[in-house]
């Protein structure tokens, strides 16, 4: 079953972000895929040429999480980490986030819902910054990424256009 | 990464383009100039608008980097520049391309938790 086209992005008010996704699997082990470490580096790793060197998730209320990517191209690395506000398995992960690097005020605040329905879960996240400007911020270093992405990307797919081409 | 000039213009900058965006006349008058450079009199006549009702929407525009003005002082012809618009469906963007492809990759995940988890009694069910 492809649930790719399920996804949506919206920003429901000015302080936030939101994504929704159906998953084609039970809410215990779309759960586990969101906060078992060993599981959690294997996908969350956005587009293709990163990897995730540290996945620390202490999972109850109080505790820590601490995720690293790395470049497999320019050896680059983003961290991001947080505690844990609410933890109630298989339903719902309330969590602060920030940036190693970000310069915006405060931090997010990231509330993830998990529902399943006949065997497809339904997860939705938003994320909520403490102001509009911090969200505006936010976005613009994930726009840096994004591009930084993109232009790896690009280098991939140089040499197939310039051999397409001979 | 540093805290550089550019950075915050280019924050205020979809700041001003989305402010600019989120008004339905402002957006019909976009949609009018897509198909070319027009005066303040072509663009109020269809949106049944007084002249400087049209004007003040066109500052706001204008401030947004979305339009840019002739030089006929006159009849102060306006033109559609794209470029802002780009840059503000671009951060949205990459929130999708970053989302999309780590879900891509946790539906591979989880079928093969899927396979892993129930006993390989049942044989895979070929789906089409």
């Amino acid at each position: 079953m492809l649930l790719s086209q399920s996804f949506t992005l919206s920003t429901p008010s000015e302080c936030e972000i939101q994504v929704t996704r159906e998953f084609n699997a039970g809410r215990e082990l779309v759960f586990d895929a969101f906060t078992k470490p060993e599981l959690v580096r294997r996908w969350l790793l956005g587009p293709p040429g990163w990897t995730m060197p540290v996945c620390e998730i202490d999972l109850r209320v109080g505790g820590a999480y601490r995720y690293v990517w790395r470049s497999e191209i320019d050896g680059s690395q983003m961290a991001v980490g947080g505690v844990f506000r609410d933890v109630i398995l298989r339903e719902r992960l309330v969590a602060s986030e920030k940036f190693d690097d970000a310069w915006y005020p405060g931090e997010a605040l990231v509330t993830t819902v998990f529902v399943e329905m006949k065997g497809i879960t339904k997860t939705t996240i938003v994320v909520r910054y403490e102001s509009r400007e911090a969200r505006d911020t936010a976005r613009r270093s994930g726009m840096e990424y994004g591009m930084a992405a993109g232009y790896d990307r690009l280098e991939e797919l140089l040499p197939k256009v310039t051999g397409a081409r001979t | 990464m540093d805290e550089s000039g550019y950075g915050r213009a280019a924050s205020n900058r979809l700041d001003r383009t989305f402010a600019a965006l989120a008004n339905p006349t402002r957006r019909a008058l976009l949609a009018r100039l897509a198909s070319g450079t027009l005066a303040v009199g072509e663009l109020a006549e269809p949106l049944s608008l007084s002249q400087p009702a049209v004007s003040r929407h066109l500052k706001v525009l204008e401030r947004a980097g979305l339009i840019s003005s002739g030089s006929d002082a006159q009849k102060r012809p306006r033109t559609l520049d794209a470029r802002p618009l780009a840059q503000a469906t671009a951060w949205l963007e990459t929130y999708r391309e970053y989302w999309e492809a780590s879900f891509g990759r946790l539906d591979g995940l989880l079928s093969e938790l899927k396979t892993t988890k129930t006993k390989p009694k049942r044989t895979a069910r070929k789906k089409r």
